[in-house]
Protein backbone atom coordinates (compact mmCIF):
# COMPACT_ATOMS: atom_id res chain seq x y z
CA UNK A 1 0.00 0.00 0.00
CA UNK A 2 1.34 3.40 -0.94
CA UNK A 3 1.69 5.88 1.87
CA UNK A 4 -0.01 9.26 1.61
CA UNK A 5 0.91 12.18 3.83
CA UNK A 6 -2.20 13.05 5.78
CA UNK A 7 -3.51 16.59 5.92
CA UNK A 8 -2.92 16.64 9.65
CA UNK A 9 0.71 15.61 9.25
CA UNK A 10 1.21 18.31 6.63
CA UNK A 11 -0.33 20.94 8.90
CA UNK A 12 1.78 19.83 11.86
CA UNK A 13 5.07 19.82 9.94
CA UNK A 14 4.42 23.15 8.27
CA UNK A 15 3.24 24.49 11.63
CA UNK A 16 6.51 23.35 13.21
CA UNK A 17 8.52 24.97 10.44
CA UNK A 18 6.51 28.22 10.69
CA UNK A 19 6.68 28.44 14.49
CA UNK A 20 10.35 27.51 14.40
CA UNK A 21 11.08 30.12 11.78
CA UNK A 22 9.16 32.76 13.71
CA UNK A 23 11.00 31.98 16.95
CA UNK A 24 14.34 31.98 15.13
CA UNK A 25 13.60 35.38 13.59
CA UNK A 26 12.53 36.74 17.00
CA UNK A 27 15.70 35.26 18.47
CA UNK A 28 17.86 36.81 15.77
CA UNK A 29 16.12 40.18 16.06
CA UNK A 30 16.51 40.35 19.82
CA UNK A 31 20.01 38.94 19.90
CA UNK A 32 21.42 40.93 16.98
CA UNK A 33 23.23 43.57 19.03
CA UNK A 34 24.81 41.01 21.32
CA UNK A 35 28.57 40.65 21.26
CA UNK A 36 28.34 36.87 20.86
CA UNK A 37 25.54 36.94 18.32
CA UNK A 38 27.39 35.43 15.35
CA UNK A 39 28.93 32.66 17.41
CA UNK A 40 25.58 31.88 18.98
CA UNK A 41 23.82 31.72 15.63
CA UNK A 42 26.42 29.43 14.11
CA UNK A 43 26.60 27.32 17.25
CA UNK A 44 22.90 26.72 16.82
CA UNK A 45 23.40 25.86 13.19
CA UNK A 46 26.12 23.39 14.11
CA UNK A 47 24.06 21.73 16.86
CA UNK A 48 20.95 21.27 14.76
CA UNK A 49 22.75 20.69 11.49
CA UNK A 50 24.71 17.87 13.10
CA UNK A 51 21.84 16.44 15.15
CA UNK A 52 19.41 15.97 12.26
CA UNK A 53 22.10 14.88 9.81
CA UNK A 54 23.18 12.30 12.40
CA UNK A 55 19.63 10.92 12.65
CA UNK A 56 19.77 10.11 8.95
CA UNK A 57 23.31 8.80 9.18
CA UNK A 58 22.36 6.51 12.05
CA UNK A 59 19.63 5.02 9.87
CA UNK A 60 22.10 4.47 7.03
CA UNK A 61 24.43 2.73 9.46
CA UNK A 62 21.59 0.61 10.81
CA UNK A 63 20.54 -0.40 7.30
CA UNK A 64 24.11 -1.35 6.39
CA UNK A 65 24.32 -3.35 9.61
CA UNK A 66 21.20 -5.33 8.67
CA UNK A 67 22.59 -6.01 5.20
CA UNK A 68 26.01 -7.06 6.46
CA UNK A 69 24.53 -9.41 9.06
CA UNK A 70 21.88 -10.73 6.64
CA UNK A 71 19.19 -10.08 9.22
CA UNK A 72 15.67 -11.26 8.54
CA UNK A 73 13.28 -9.59 10.95
CA UNK A 74 13.80 -6.03 9.74
CA UNK A 75 12.62 -6.67 6.17
CA UNK A 76 9.11 -5.38 6.79
CA UNK A 77 10.33 -2.10 8.32
CA UNK A 78 13.13 -1.66 5.80
CA UNK A 79 11.37 1.18 3.99
CA UNK A 80 11.09 3.14 7.25
CA UNK A 81 14.86 2.87 7.74
CA UNK A 82 15.43 3.92 4.15
CA UNK A 83 13.11 6.91 4.51
CA UNK A 84 14.97 8.16 7.59
CA UNK A 85 18.33 7.55 5.91
CA UNK A 86 16.95 9.51 2.94
CA UNK A 87 17.28 12.68 5.01
CA UNK A 88 21.07 12.49 4.57
CA UNK A 89 21.30 14.65 1.40
CA UNK A 90 19.19 17.38 3.03
CA UNK A 91 21.09 17.05 6.28
CA UNK A 92 24.38 17.29 4.40
CA UNK A 93 23.12 20.42 2.67
CA UNK A 94 22.15 22.21 5.89
CA UNK A 95 25.19 21.01 7.80
CA UNK A 96 27.48 21.78 4.84
CA UNK A 97 26.23 25.38 4.65
CA UNK A 98 26.85 25.85 8.38
CA UNK A 99 30.38 24.43 8.11
CA UNK A 100 31.08 26.54 5.04
CA UNK A 101 29.92 29.74 6.79
CA UNK A 102 32.09 28.94 9.79
CA UNK A 103 35.06 28.34 7.52
CA UNK A 104 34.60 31.64 5.70
CA UNK A 105 34.40 33.42 9.05
CA UNK A 106 37.74 31.90 10.09
CA UNK A 107 36.18 29.64 12.66
CA UNK A 108 33.81 32.25 14.13
CA UNK A 109 35.15 31.44 17.64
CA UNK A 110 33.81 27.94 17.13
CA UNK A 111 36.73 26.25 15.39
CA UNK A 112 39.46 28.42 16.87
CA UNK A 113 42.07 26.43 14.95
CA UNK A 114 40.73 28.04 11.75
CA UNK A 115 41.74 31.48 13.00
CA UNK A 116 45.37 32.08 11.93
CA UNK A 117 45.85 34.83 14.53
CA UNK A 118 44.95 32.50 17.38
CA UNK A 119 47.02 29.66 15.96
CA UNK A 120 50.09 31.93 15.72
CA UNK A 121 50.06 32.35 19.50
CA UNK A 122 49.03 28.86 20.46
CA UNK A 123 51.63 26.11 20.49
CA UNK A 124 49.16 23.35 21.21
CA UNK A 125 47.11 24.14 18.11
CA UNK A 126 50.29 24.52 16.07
CA UNK A 127 51.19 20.96 17.01
CA UNK A 128 47.83 19.78 15.69
CA UNK A 129 47.72 21.96 12.58
CA UNK A 130 48.94 19.19 10.29
CA UNK A 131 45.55 17.58 10.83
CA UNK A 132 43.40 20.54 11.83
CA UNK A 133 43.64 23.00 8.97
CA UNK A 134 40.98 24.32 6.64
CA UNK A 135 42.10 22.43 3.53
CA UNK A 136 42.46 19.02 5.13
CA UNK A 137 39.25 19.57 7.12
CA UNK A 138 37.32 20.14 3.92
CA UNK A 139 38.98 17.25 2.10
CA UNK A 140 37.84 14.98 4.92
CA UNK A 141 34.35 16.46 5.13
CA UNK A 142 33.83 16.10 1.39
CA UNK A 143 35.11 12.52 1.49
CA UNK A 144 32.67 11.67 4.30
CA UNK A 145 29.77 13.27 2.47
CA UNK A 146 30.55 11.60 -0.85
CA UNK A 147 31.01 8.19 0.78
CA UNK A 148 27.74 8.41 2.71
CA UNK A 149 25.86 9.63 -0.33
CA UNK A 150 27.33 6.94 -2.56
CA UNK A 151 26.29 4.13 -0.23
CA UNK A 152 22.86 5.63 0.47
CA UNK A 153 22.21 5.99 -3.23
CA UNK A 154 23.36 2.44 -3.96
CA UNK A 155 21.27 0.88 -1.19
CA UNK A 156 18.18 2.79 -2.26
CA UNK A 157 18.64 2.02 -5.94
CA UNK A 158 19.12 -1.70 -5.35
CA UNK A 159 16.21 -1.77 -2.92
CA UNK A 160 13.84 -0.41 -5.55
CA UNK A 161 15.36 -2.65 -8.21
CA UNK A 162 14.79 -5.66 -5.97
CA UNK A 163 11.08 -4.80 -5.91
CA UNK A 164 11.00 -5.13 -9.68
CA UNK A 165 13.28 -8.08 -10.47
CA UNK A 166 13.88 -9.93 -7.19
CA UNK A 167 16.40 -12.75 -7.01
CA UNK A 168 19.37 -13.09 -4.72
CA UNK A 169 22.04 -11.35 -6.79
CA UNK A 170 21.03 -7.91 -5.49
CA UNK A 171 20.84 -9.30 -1.99
CA UNK A 172 24.45 -10.48 -2.09
CA UNK A 173 25.53 -7.19 -3.61
CA UNK A 174 23.83 -5.41 -0.69
CA UNK A 175 25.53 -7.80 1.69
CA UNK A 176 28.98 -6.92 0.34
CA UNK A 177 28.24 -3.21 0.14
CA UNK A 178 26.83 -3.21 3.67
CA UNK A 179 29.99 -4.80 5.03
CA UNK A 180 32.12 -2.36 3.02
CA UNK A 181 30.15 0.59 4.39
CA UNK A 182 30.73 -0.59 7.94
CA UNK A 183 34.48 -0.64 7.29
CA UNK A 184 34.40 2.97 6.13
CA UNK A 185 31.98 3.99 8.84
CA UNK A 186 34.12 2.46 11.59
CA UNK A 187 36.85 4.95 10.74
CA UNK A 188 34.71 7.87 9.60
CA UNK A 189 32.35 7.89 12.58
CA UNK A 190 35.33 8.52 14.84
CA UNK A 191 37.29 10.93 12.66
CA UNK A 192 34.23 12.94 11.63
CA UNK A 193 33.22 13.47 15.24
CA UNK A 194 36.75 14.68 15.98
CA UNK A 195 36.58 17.06 13.05
CA UNK A 196 33.11 18.43 13.55
CA UNK A 197 32.64 18.34 17.31
CA UNK A 198 35.77 17.52 19.27
CA UNK A 199 37.89 20.14 17.50
CA UNK A 200 35.69 22.81 19.10
CA UNK A 201 37.54 22.13 22.35
CA UNK A 202 40.76 22.16 20.42
CA UNK A 203 43.16 21.77 23.34
CA UNK A 204 41.34 18.78 24.68
CA UNK A 205 41.00 15.27 23.31
CA UNK A 206 39.41 12.00 24.27
CA UNK A 207 39.85 8.69 22.51
CA UNK A 208 36.32 7.67 23.46
CA UNK A 209 34.73 10.74 21.91
CA UNK A 210 33.97 9.13 18.55
CA UNK A 211 32.16 6.19 20.05
CA UNK A 212 30.33 8.42 22.47
CA UNK A 213 29.01 10.63 19.66
CA UNK A 214 28.18 7.57 17.60
CA UNK A 215 26.27 5.92 20.46
CA UNK A 216 24.18 9.02 21.04
CA UNK A 217 23.42 9.24 17.34
CA UNK A 218 22.49 5.57 17.10
CA UNK A 219 20.16 5.80 20.09
CA UNK A 220 18.39 8.87 18.67
CA UNK A 221 17.99 7.07 15.35
CA UNK A 222 16.40 4.04 17.00
CA UNK A 223 13.91 6.33 18.72
CA UNK A 224 13.03 7.93 15.38
CA UNK A 225 12.62 4.52 13.75
CA UNK A 226 10.36 3.16 16.47
CA UNK A 227 8.19 6.29 16.56
CA UNK A 228 7.87 6.39 12.76
CA UNK A 229 6.92 2.71 12.67
CA UNK A 230 4.33 3.21 15.41
CA UNK A 231 2.93 6.24 13.60
CA UNK A 232 2.54 4.32 10.35
CA UNK A 233 0.95 1.39 12.15
CA UNK A 234 -1.50 3.69 13.87
CA UNK A 235 -2.58 5.01 10.49
CA UNK A 236 -3.20 1.45 9.36
CA UNK A 237 -0.12 1.00 7.19
CA UNK A 238 2.57 -1.65 7.66
CA UNK A 239 0.03 -4.39 8.36
CA UNK A 240 2.85 -6.97 8.21
CA UNK A 241 4.57 -5.41 11.21
CA UNK A 242 3.55 -7.20 14.41
CA UNK A 243 4.28 -6.78 18.11
CA UNK A 244 7.56 -8.65 17.77
CA UNK A 245 8.99 -6.06 15.38
CA UNK A 246 7.99 -3.27 17.74
CA UNK A 247 9.49 -5.26 20.60
CA UNK A 248 12.77 -5.59 18.69
CA UNK A 249 12.89 -1.88 17.94
CA UNK A 250 12.16 -1.22 21.60
CA UNK A 251 15.04 -3.51 22.54
CA UNK A 252 17.35 -1.57 20.24
CA UNK A 253 16.27 1.69 21.87
CA UNK A 254 16.85 0.17 25.29
CA UNK A 255 20.19 -1.34 24.31
CA UNK A 256 21.61 1.73 22.59
CA UNK A 257 20.60 3.86 25.57
CA UNK A 258 22.78 1.61 27.66
CA UNK A 259 25.60 1.79 25.13
CA UNK A 260 25.46 5.58 25.27
CA UNK A 261 25.31 5.67 29.09
CA UNK A 262 28.17 3.21 29.31
CA UNK A 263 30.37 5.34 27.06
CA UNK A 264 29.35 8.59 28.81
CA UNK A 265 30.30 7.06 32.11
CA UNK A 266 33.55 5.50 30.84
CA UNK A 267 34.75 8.82 29.45
CA UNK A 268 33.70 10.73 32.55
CA UNK A 269 35.06 8.32 35.11
CA UNK A 270 38.49 7.85 33.53
CA UNK A 271 39.01 11.61 33.31
CA UNK A 272 37.67 12.15 36.82
CA UNK A 273 39.91 9.42 38.20
CA UNK A 274 43.13 10.50 36.50
CA UNK A 275 42.41 14.16 37.30
CA UNK A 276 44.92 15.54 34.80
CA UNK A 277 44.69 19.29 34.25
CA UNK A 278 44.38 19.32 30.47
CA UNK A 279 41.79 16.54 30.47
CA UNK A 280 39.43 17.75 33.16
CA UNK A 281 38.92 21.19 31.58
CA UNK A 282 36.26 19.76 29.28
CA UNK A 283 34.13 18.60 32.18
CA UNK A 284 34.95 21.53 34.45
CA UNK A 285 33.69 23.95 31.84
CA UNK A 286 30.49 21.99 31.40
CA UNK A 287 29.87 21.39 35.08
CA UNK A 288 30.53 25.05 35.92
CA UNK A 289 28.10 26.33 33.31
CA UNK A 290 25.56 23.57 32.81
CA UNK A 291 25.66 21.58 36.02
CA UNK A 292 21.97 20.76 36.40
CA UNK A 293 21.29 20.36 32.69
CA UNK A 294 24.33 18.16 32.18
CA UNK A 295 23.58 15.67 34.94
CA UNK A 296 19.84 15.78 34.41
CA UNK A 297 20.47 14.92 30.76
CA UNK A 298 22.52 11.90 31.79
CA UNK A 299 19.96 10.68 34.29
CA UNK A 300 17.12 11.11 31.79
CA UNK A 301 18.92 9.36 28.95
CA UNK A 302 19.98 6.51 31.19
CA UNK A 303 17.38 6.01 33.91
CA UNK A 304 14.27 6.68 31.86
CA UNK A 305 14.77 3.92 29.29
CA UNK A 306 16.25 1.63 31.92
CA UNK A 307 13.33 1.77 34.33
CA UNK A 308 10.48 2.23 31.88
CA UNK A 309 11.58 -0.02 29.01
CA UNK A 310 12.96 -2.90 31.03
CA UNK A 311 9.91 -5.12 30.96
CA UNK A 312 8.75 -7.04 27.92
CA UNK A 313 5.27 -5.53 28.00
CA UNK A 314 6.59 -1.97 28.00
CA UNK A 315 8.59 -2.61 24.83
CA UNK A 316 5.38 -3.68 23.09
CA UNK A 317 3.31 -0.76 24.34
CA UNK A 318 3.03 2.05 21.79
CA UNK A 319 2.25 4.71 24.38
CA UNK A 320 5.20 3.94 26.65
CA UNK A 321 7.60 3.63 23.73
CA UNK A 322 6.53 6.97 22.27
CA UNK A 323 6.66 8.71 25.64
CA UNK A 324 10.12 7.41 26.56
CA UNK A 325 11.34 7.90 22.99
CA UNK A 326 10.36 11.55 22.79
CA UNK A 327 11.92 12.30 26.15
CA UNK A 328 15.26 10.70 25.36
CA UNK A 329 15.25 12.30 21.92
CA UNK A 330 15.14 15.70 23.67
CA UNK A 331 17.76 14.36 26.08
CA UNK A 332 20.11 13.51 23.23
CA UNK A 333 19.52 16.89 21.63
CA UNK A 334 20.58 18.48 24.92
CA UNK A 335 23.62 16.20 24.90
CA UNK A 336 24.69 17.58 21.51
CA UNK A 337 23.78 21.08 22.69
CA UNK A 338 26.15 20.83 25.65
CA UNK A 339 28.88 19.16 23.58
CA UNK A 340 28.89 22.10 21.17
CA UNK A 341 27.85 25.10 23.29
CA UNK A 342 30.13 24.11 26.14
CA UNK A 343 33.09 24.79 23.88
CA UNK A 344 31.80 27.69 21.82
CA UNK A 345 29.64 29.79 24.15
CA UNK A 346 30.75 28.54 27.56
CA UNK A 347 29.18 30.65 30.28
CA UNK A 348 27.34 32.82 27.75
CA UNK A 349 25.20 29.97 26.48
CA UNK A 350 21.49 30.09 27.10
CA UNK A 351 18.46 28.40 25.65
CA UNK A 352 16.28 31.09 24.17
CA UNK A 353 14.04 31.71 21.17
CA UNK A 354 16.82 31.02 18.69
CA UNK A 355 17.76 27.63 20.14
CA UNK A 356 14.22 26.33 20.45
CA UNK A 357 13.15 27.90 17.15
CA UNK A 358 15.91 26.42 15.07
CA UNK A 359 15.45 22.97 16.60
CA UNK A 360 11.70 23.04 15.90
CA UNK A 361 12.16 24.36 12.38
CA UNK A 362 14.59 21.62 11.43
CA UNK A 363 12.42 19.04 13.19
CA UNK A 364 9.58 20.09 10.89
CA UNK A 365 11.84 19.82 7.85
CA UNK A 366 13.11 16.45 9.02
CA UNK A 367 9.64 15.00 9.57
CA UNK A 368 8.40 16.31 6.25
CA UNK A 369 11.35 14.90 4.30
CA UNK A 370 11.01 11.51 5.99
CA UNK A 371 7.26 11.36 5.30
CA UNK A 372 7.81 12.38 1.71
CA UNK A 373 10.47 9.69 1.32
CA UNK A 374 7.93 7.17 2.59
CA UNK A 375 5.47 8.07 -0.18
CA UNK A 376 8.00 7.32 -2.89
CA UNK A 377 7.94 3.53 -2.70
CA UNK A 378 5.70 0.73 -1.44
CA UNK A 379 5.94 0.53 2.35
CA UNK A 380 6.71 -3.18 2.32
CA UNK A 381 9.46 -4.37 0.01
CA UNK A 382 8.07 -6.92 -2.43
CA UNK A 383 10.95 -9.26 -3.21
CA UNK A 384 13.21 -9.04 -0.21
CA UNK A 385 14.59 -12.58 0.26
CA UNK A 386 13.89 -12.48 4.01
CA UNK A 387 10.43 -10.95 3.76
CA UNK A 388 8.72 -14.23 4.61
CA UNK A 389 10.90 -14.66 7.68
CA UNK A 390 10.09 -11.12 8.72
CA UNK A 391 6.34 -11.62 8.35
CA UNK A 392 6.53 -14.67 10.62
CA UNK A 393 8.78 -12.92 13.08
CA UNK A 394 7.87 -14.10 16.55
CA UNK A 395 9.78 -13.57 19.79
CA UNK B 1 -4.14 -42.63 41.35
CA UNK B 2 -3.17 -44.19 38.09
CA UNK B 3 -2.88 -42.08 35.00
CA UNK B 4 -2.31 -42.71 31.34
CA UNK B 5 0.09 -40.58 29.32
CA UNK B 6 0.00 -40.34 25.53
CA UNK B 7 3.27 -39.48 23.85
CA UNK B 8 2.79 -38.36 20.27
CA UNK B 9 5.98 -38.04 18.28
CA UNK B 10 6.37 -35.88 15.19
CA UNK B 11 9.33 -35.42 12.89
CA UNK B 12 8.56 -31.81 12.00
CA UNK B 13 7.83 -28.88 14.26
CA UNK B 14 5.29 -27.36 11.88
CA UNK B 15 3.24 -30.56 11.77
CA UNK B 16 3.32 -30.68 15.56
CA UNK B 17 2.20 -27.07 15.77
CA UNK B 18 -0.73 -27.66 13.40
CA UNK B 19 -1.67 -30.81 15.32
CA UNK B 20 -1.49 -28.98 18.64
CA UNK B 21 -3.72 -26.21 17.28
CA UNK B 22 -6.31 -28.76 16.19
CA UNK B 23 -6.26 -30.61 19.51
CA UNK B 24 -6.52 -27.48 21.59
CA UNK B 25 -9.40 -26.14 19.52
CA UNK B 26 -11.22 -29.41 20.29
CA UNK B 27 -10.68 -28.93 24.01
CA UNK B 28 -7.71 -31.22 24.61
CA UNK B 29 -5.23 -30.04 27.20
CA UNK B 30 -1.61 -30.63 26.13
CA UNK B 31 0.57 -30.78 29.21
CA UNK B 32 4.01 -30.54 27.61
CA UNK B 33 5.97 -30.45 24.35
CA UNK B 34 9.55 -31.72 24.13
CA UNK B 35 11.72 -30.50 21.29
CA UNK B 36 15.42 -30.19 20.47
CA UNK B 37 15.06 -26.43 19.91
CA UNK B 38 12.56 -23.73 20.89
CA UNK B 39 9.50 -23.86 18.61
CA UNK B 40 8.41 -20.32 17.86
CA UNK B 41 4.80 -19.66 18.74
CA UNK B 42 4.11 -22.95 20.56
CA UNK B 43 3.70 -21.35 24.01
CA UNK B 44 0.40 -19.55 23.39
CA UNK B 45 -1.02 -22.59 21.55
CA UNK B 46 -0.55 -25.03 24.42
CA UNK B 47 -1.33 -22.33 26.98
CA UNK B 48 2.05 -21.82 28.62
CA UNK B 49 2.24 -18.53 30.50
CA UNK B 50 5.07 -16.07 29.90
CA UNK B 51 8.08 -16.82 32.03
CA UNK B 52 8.62 -14.78 35.18
CA UNK B 53 12.38 -15.37 35.04
CA UNK B 54 12.86 -11.72 34.01
CA UNK B 55 11.33 -10.50 37.26
CA UNK B 56 13.61 -12.83 39.19
CA UNK B 57 16.60 -11.53 37.23
CA UNK B 58 15.68 -7.98 38.27
CA UNK B 59 15.43 -9.02 41.92
CA UNK B 60 18.75 -10.88 41.80
CA UNK B 61 20.32 -7.82 40.19
CA UNK B 62 18.91 -5.62 42.93
CA UNK B 63 20.37 -7.98 45.52
CA UNK B 64 23.76 -7.74 43.84
CA UNK B 65 23.56 -3.96 43.72
CA UNK B 66 22.74 -3.74 47.42
CA UNK B 67 25.38 -6.27 48.47
CA UNK B 68 28.08 -4.54 46.42
CA UNK B 69 27.22 -1.12 47.81
CA UNK B 70 27.09 -2.26 51.43
CA UNK B 71 30.19 -4.41 51.06
CA UNK B 72 32.33 -1.72 49.49
CA UNK B 73 31.15 0.91 51.91
CA UNK B 74 32.12 -1.27 54.84
CA UNK B 75 35.47 -2.41 53.39
CA UNK B 76 36.69 0.82 51.85
CA UNK B 77 35.24 3.50 54.12
CA UNK B 78 34.07 2.20 57.49
CA UNK B 79 36.43 -0.61 58.40
CA UNK B 80 39.68 0.66 56.88
CA UNK B 81 39.45 3.98 55.00
CA UNK B 82 41.47 3.70 51.82
CA UNK B 83 43.28 6.41 49.91
CA UNK B 84 43.80 5.32 46.32
CA UNK B 85 45.36 7.64 43.75
CA UNK B 86 44.83 10.73 45.90
CA UNK B 87 41.15 10.02 46.30
CA UNK B 88 40.55 9.40 49.98
CA UNK B 89 37.31 7.58 50.62
CA UNK B 90 35.83 9.61 53.43
CA UNK B 91 32.33 9.38 52.08
CA UNK B 92 30.81 6.92 49.70
CA UNK B 93 28.85 9.54 47.78
CA UNK B 94 31.85 11.71 46.89
CA UNK B 95 33.63 8.74 45.36
CA UNK B 96 30.66 6.92 43.97
CA UNK B 97 32.12 7.00 40.46
CA UNK B 98 34.99 4.78 41.51
CA UNK B 99 32.58 2.22 42.93
CA UNK B 100 30.20 2.06 39.99
CA UNK B 101 32.16 -0.42 37.82
CA UNK B 102 32.31 -2.95 40.65
CA UNK B 103 28.66 -2.37 41.52
CA UNK B 104 27.80 -2.97 37.89
CA UNK B 105 29.88 -6.14 37.65
CA UNK B 106 28.46 -7.56 40.86
CA UNK B 107 24.90 -6.77 39.77
CA UNK B 108 25.48 -8.64 36.52
CA UNK B 109 27.17 -11.52 38.32
CA UNK B 110 24.27 -11.98 40.74
CA UNK B 111 21.60 -11.56 38.08
CA UNK B 112 23.25 -14.02 35.69
CA UNK B 113 24.06 -16.69 38.24
CA UNK B 114 20.77 -16.35 40.05
CA UNK B 115 18.90 -16.61 36.79
CA UNK B 116 20.86 -19.63 35.56
CA UNK B 117 20.49 -21.53 38.84
CA UNK B 118 16.77 -20.71 39.07
CA UNK B 119 16.28 -21.89 35.53
CA UNK B 120 18.05 -25.19 36.15
CA UNK B 121 16.13 -25.74 39.41
CA UNK B 122 12.75 -25.00 37.85
CA UNK B 123 13.43 -27.36 34.96
CA UNK B 124 14.87 -30.00 37.30
CA UNK B 125 17.97 -30.14 35.12
CA UNK B 126 20.72 -29.51 37.65
CA UNK B 127 23.82 -31.60 36.84
CA UNK B 128 23.28 -35.23 37.82
CA UNK B 129 19.49 -35.09 37.81
CA UNK B 130 17.62 -37.72 35.78
CA UNK B 131 16.46 -36.65 32.32
CA UNK B 132 12.89 -35.31 32.08
CA UNK B 133 12.19 -36.00 28.42
CA UNK B 134 10.37 -39.21 27.55
CA UNK B 135 12.53 -40.15 24.58
CA UNK B 136 16.21 -39.37 23.87
CA UNK B 137 15.32 -38.67 20.24
CA UNK B 138 13.74 -35.35 21.32
CA UNK B 139 17.27 -34.10 21.81
CA UNK B 140 18.07 -34.94 18.21
CA UNK B 141 15.45 -34.44 15.49
CA UNK B 142 12.07 -35.52 16.90
CA UNK B 143 9.31 -33.62 18.66
CA UNK B 144 7.05 -35.10 21.31
CA UNK B 145 3.72 -33.89 22.59
CA UNK B 146 2.57 -35.13 25.99
CA UNK B 147 -1.13 -35.54 26.80
CA UNK B 148 -2.30 -36.73 30.21
CA UNK B 149 -5.69 -38.35 30.53
CA UNK B 150 -6.06 -37.07 34.10
CA UNK B 151 -5.93 -33.53 32.75
CA UNK B 152 -8.58 -34.33 30.15
CA UNK B 153 -11.33 -35.81 32.28
CA UNK B 154 -13.99 -34.62 29.87
CA UNK B 155 -12.44 -36.57 26.98
CA UNK B 156 -12.20 -40.31 26.48
CA UNK B 157 -9.03 -41.95 25.28
CA UNK B 158 -10.77 -42.99 22.08
CA UNK B 159 -11.89 -39.47 21.21
CA UNK B 160 -8.34 -38.16 21.67
CA UNK B 161 -7.03 -41.00 19.52
CA UNK B 162 -9.53 -40.10 16.85
CA UNK B 163 -8.40 -36.48 16.89
CA UNK B 164 -4.75 -37.52 16.75
CA UNK B 165 -5.18 -40.01 13.93
CA UNK B 166 -4.94 -37.50 11.08
CA UNK B 167 -2.41 -35.04 12.54
CA UNK B 168 0.38 -36.85 10.72
CA UNK B 169 2.32 -38.14 13.71
CA UNK B 170 5.44 -40.23 13.40
CA UNK B 171 4.96 -42.51 16.39
CA UNK B 172 2.37 -42.96 19.15
CA UNK B 173 3.25 -44.31 22.56
CA UNK B 174 1.09 -44.79 25.65
CA UNK B 175 2.25 -45.33 29.18
CA UNK B 176 0.54 -46.12 32.44
CA UNK B 177 1.98 -44.12 35.28
CA UNK B 178 1.23 -44.27 38.95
Amino acid sequence: MEFQITKKAKNVTFGLIAVGLLLTVVGIATGMGDHHFKTRLLTNGLINGFFYFALGLGALFFLALQYATETGWYASIKRVIEAVAGFIPYGMGIFGIVLLTITFMDGAHIYTWMDSEIVAHDEIIQGKSAYLNKTFFWIRTVVYFITYFYFLNGFRKRSLEEDRIGGTELHFKNYRQGALFLVFFAVFSSTSSWDWLMSIDVHWFSTLYGWYTFAGMWCSTMVVLVITTLYLKKLGYLEKVNDSHIHDLGKWTFGTSFLWSYLWFSQFMLIWYANIGEEVTYYQMRIDNYKIMYFAMFVINFAFPMLLLMSRDAKRHAGILTFVGLIILVGHWIDVYIMVSGGTMGAQAKIGFMEVGMALMLLGVFIYVVLRNLTKSPLTPVNHPFLDESIHHDI
Amino acid sequence: MSDKVIYVMYDDDHILKDGAKKLVSNGVKISEVFSPFPIHGIDPIIGIKNTRLGIMAFLYGLTGLTLATLGMRYMMIVDWPMNIGGKPNFTYLDNILAFIPITFEFTVLCAAHGMAITYLLLNKTLPGMPAQNPDPRTTDDKFVMEIRLSENSSMTEESIDALLSDTGYFELDKKEVK
